[in-house]
């Protein structure tokens, strides 16, 4: 296909060529940075949690009246809990993977250190690592005379007699790579505080309650404290994956029979727990694909209408080349050619603005680099709907018969 | 000659039909995306007490030991118990006051009706006129009812509703957590946006129902939600148990009256660092920071990232679809050309030919403008429909509509003009010449 032509044609519109190529570079450059933000967003959206998440309920329970002993009516729950056929495993929890509402410490390898080597979850709780179904993948889970009132370990720490409480936990495998690249983390020594905590288990996974960062996402740490009845606890039951709204049912039924004067704050499946904690990014992965969809579909419709003026501005060149013997085909193409220019050049110069945007988006809003993979995407993308969208007119402009060349206006 | 170059454009947008539709369109898409997402950005970004927020300020001190932080370090977000007090005591600004937010059992007289569990707010007397709360009835307590642990309560309109259906209840007596309190006030439906005065407990759509005096709350050991942040030996607290002593768990604001006021206060504020120090209680040189409520909210970075995103996204929509709108308008006169050159050999001016081009294109900005605030509305009304804790505020105001319309008609104008003056530009007798 000969160049020269087009080229002096597009000469003389200079402007309106430059505004096709604008346009077709701002739209390459948006969705370039759109697609790469659903990606990301949908890789977030896939967090893996370490727990056996279909077959986890989740109750909630706020008193009315304090109870004197919370620690004595968690354990009535706990049995009550146990009680109702379905359960499999029941445990006390303070939070839970993706549940939102945290529980964080900053850790230290030596207590002497300014700045803190990392902030993990914290999770307290005996059997909490059975009933979540957390693979161990060293050493051992807590054992249940390990575990203390956390009324015993508060009153410890606040008056320093840390000889009391049982100083071990177990880790997930994303901390221990992170405290210790590389070796054995059991029988190590971290530092919660001035106290100095011994791992005695390493597990596979388990994700923070706040996981909004993926790279810190699954620092967390299972320490034996028993938190007692309380409004932030929560009841976390294992069950089949087929009675988690039976169980659900008949344990609420069951507590509240053991105590009518209770409110149940929070009643759901650990699928539910999931889905509100990427509520917004789903949205917002949403709105990315209205967004390019529109864009697309507006750059599209812009190129159909500029190339139909066209068509109709050179009927009569049109029919010039047809007399002379030009083919259908040579002057399909023609118009083919002319949009894969202007294509071109505006997904070069579209590459560049992705960058710049890309760039920016790093600085403000902490999103990593585009990688190189979404330009040729972006690219493909734009010569695709380019053609598509030429493809009506050109055929128009291929059906103009030769005859036009001898009428004059 | 207005209404002549009226009927020439409309006459020439009606002749593409299918050209026309598809820039109004276009540019109502964008003007609609843009103007929701601007709206949401407004509403969030917004100042939540419009005449009060510049003499209302948050101060920092910094009371960690040495071993958690680097030098130049932020101070917490929030203040310990005993800074609170002594703070609150010495009462240097013009007005102040210490809270923390919780939660509360109601528990109606009605057998019927079952407790249940409200937002609360444990804060000192001056919360109510330094914020400048309105009252549907009856008023606040004073600092007198703060010391003297009063058993006196403030509830909100939502929560009179419910329990009285409305009706003054200012005297009448209300169960809270198994105690007894007398109602004193009932605030109409206040509920500032973003909630300022305590981003930890949600920054958007959130109205404690139930305001009681802080030394009552922490007398009856109220639960307490929120963020606590601890170093040392502390620990924060569970239910009922408070954090100790060297966790931060409580929010101070000060109202300052004039910029030498708060110039002093943040002086006041060195000295109280430096005497703690001297007392053995603070181990880091004074760390202190003294951020007025508007500047508090920009640190905190208040606005959801993503609303920002999605206003930056619309942008880029409208900037495209005005592209191409130029691109097509400037085809369309190009190709009008010969129309142009007999006009202009017969005496129009390049003004004249500019001026009716304009209209055309302005008609084209105005219908498309219209469409935009009709599209504007549907996404407000989508946005309503999420579930983000800001949905509900999603409305559009006064100046947003204004803002809209001049968006729309100054976008399309401009874009108008570059076509229009490209077409003024064809000499009269070339044109007659060609065909």
């Amino acid at each position: 296909m000969e160049l020269r032509p087009i080229l002096s044609t597009l000469r003389r519109h200079k402007t309106t060529a430059w505004l096709l190529i604008l346009e077709i570079a701002l739209t390459c450059a948006i969705v370039c940075n759109a697609v790469f933000m659903i990606n990301h967003r949908l890789q977030h959206m896939e967090m893996p949690t370490g727990i056996d998440e279909h077959a986890l309920v989740q109750i909630q329970l706020a008193e009315v009246t304090p109870s004197p002993d919370i620690y004595a009516r968690a354990r009535e729950d706990l049995a009550v809990i146990r009680q109702v056929p379905g359960v499999l495993d029941v445990a006390l929890v303070n939070q839970l993977p993706l549940g939102g509402s945290s529980s964080n410490a900053s850790i230290k390898l030596d207590p002497e250190q300014r700045q803190p080597t990392l902030s993990a979850g914290t999770y307290f709780g005996g059997n909490l690592a059975q009933t979540m179904g957390l693979r161990l993948l060293a050493g051992r889970h807590l054992q249940p005379d390990e575990v203390l009132d956390a009324d015993v370990v508060l009153k410890a720490l606040a008056t320093g007699d840390t000889k009391v409480i049982a100083p071990v936990t177990v880790i997930t495998q994303a901390m221990a790579q992170r405290l210790w690249p590389g070796a054995d983390a059991l029988g190590k020594t971290i530092y919660v505080g001035p106290v100095g905590v011994r791992v005695v288990g390493v597990v596979a996974d388990l994700a923070r309650a706040n996981a909004y960062d993926d790279a810190t996402a699954h620092y967390s740490m299972i320490l034996p404290m028993f938190m007692g009845a309380g409004k932030d606890q929560s009841y976390l039951i294992r069950t089949r994956p087929q009675d988690r709204q039976a169980v659900l049912k008949a344990a609420v039924a069951a507590l509240k029979k053991a105590d009518p004067r209770r409110v149940v704050t929070e009643q759901r499946t650990y699928d539910e727990v999931r889905d509100k904690f990427f509520e917004n990014d789903r949205s917002m992965a949403g709105i990315l694909v209205g967004a390019i969809a529109a864009l697309l579909i507006v750059t599209a419709l812009g190129i159909v209408g500029l190339a139909s003026f066209w068509v109709a501005q050179r009927r009569r060149t049109i029919g010039v080349r047809r007399a002379l013997g030009a083919t259908r085909r040579n002057i399909l193409n023609y118009f083919q050619t002319e949009n894969l220019l202007l294509a071109t050049i505006g997904i070069v110069l579209g590459m560049v603005l992705a960058y710049a945007i890309n760039l920016f988006l790093m600085l403000h809003y902490e999103l990593p680099r585009l990688p190189a993979i979404y330009f040729p995407v972006g690219a493909i993308a734009l010569w695709l709907i380019g053609q598509l969208a030429v493809l009506g007119p050109a055929l128009r402009a291929a059906a103009v018969p030769p005859v036009v060349a001898t009428r004059s206006v | 000659m207005f209404a002549y170059y009226l009927e020439l454009a409309l006459r020439s947008l009606k002749r593409n039909r299918a050209l026309t539709a598809l820039m109004v369109l276009a540019i109502a898409l964008g003007i609609g995306a843009s103007m929701t997402t601007l709206t949401v950005l407004h509403v969030l970004s917004g100042d939540p007490l419009p005449g009060s927020s510049g003499t209302l300020y948050y101060p920092q001190i910094d009371p960690r030991d040495n071993s958690g932080q680097l030098p130049g370090a932020e101070p917490p977000e929030q203040v310990t118990l005993i800074d609170g007090l002594n703070l609150l005591h010495a009462g240097r600004a013009d007005r102040q006051a210490l809270m923390t937010g919780g939660s509360v059992p109601i528990q109606p007289d009605s057998v019927v009706v079952d407790p249940f569990y409200v937002e609360s707010r444990y804060t000192t007397a001056d919360f109510f006129p330094m914020f400048g709360t309105r009252f549907s009835y009856g008023r606040g307590w004073n600092a007198a009812d703060d010391e003297a642990k009063a058993r006196e309560v403030v509830i909100n309109g939502e929560l009179n509703q419910r329990l009285f259906g409305g009706a003054d209840s200012v005297g009448r007596n209300l169960r809270i957590a198994d105690a007894s309190f007398r109602i004193v006030g009932v605030l109409d439906d206040w509920a500032p946006n973003p909630h300022f005065y305590d981003l930890n407990t949600g920054s958007y759509g959130r109205a404690e129902q139930v305001f009681v005096p802080l030394q009552t709350a922490l007398d009856l050991k109220m639960e307490h939600n929120g963020s606590n942040d601890c170093w040392g030996r502390g620990a924060g607290g569970v239910g009922r148990i408070y954090p100790s002593e060297s966790c931060v768990w409580l929010q101070f604001w000060a109202q300052l009256d004039s910029p030498a006021k708060a110039a002093d206060y943040k002086q006041f504020l060195v000295h109280y660092s430096q005497e703690q120090k001297a007392l053995g209680r603070f181990a880091k040189a004074p760390n202190v920071r003294l951020r007025n409520m508007m500047q508090w909210l920009a640190h905190e970075r208040v606005v959801p990232d993503d609303v920002r995103l999605q206003t930056g996204l619309a942008f880029g929509f409208l900037l495209v679809c005005l592209v191409n709108t130029v691109g097509l308008m400037l085809a369309k006169f190009m190709r009008r050309a010969g129309d142009l050159g007999v006009r202009r050999a017969l005496g129009a001016s390049k003004r004249a030919l500019f001026g009716q081009l304009l209209i055309e294109s302005g008609v084209v900005g105005v219908v498309g403008g219209a469409g935009g605030l009709l599209l504007a509305g549907l996404g407000l009304w989508v946005v309503r429909q999420r579930p983000s804790s800001y949905a509900a505020l999603a409305h559009l105001d006064a100046t947003m509509l204004l803002t809209t319309f001049v968006l729309a008609l100054g976008s399309t104008l401009l874009a108008g003009m570059l076509p229009a003056w490209r077409a003024c530009q064809v000499p009269p007798a070339l044109q007659l010449k060609s065909n």
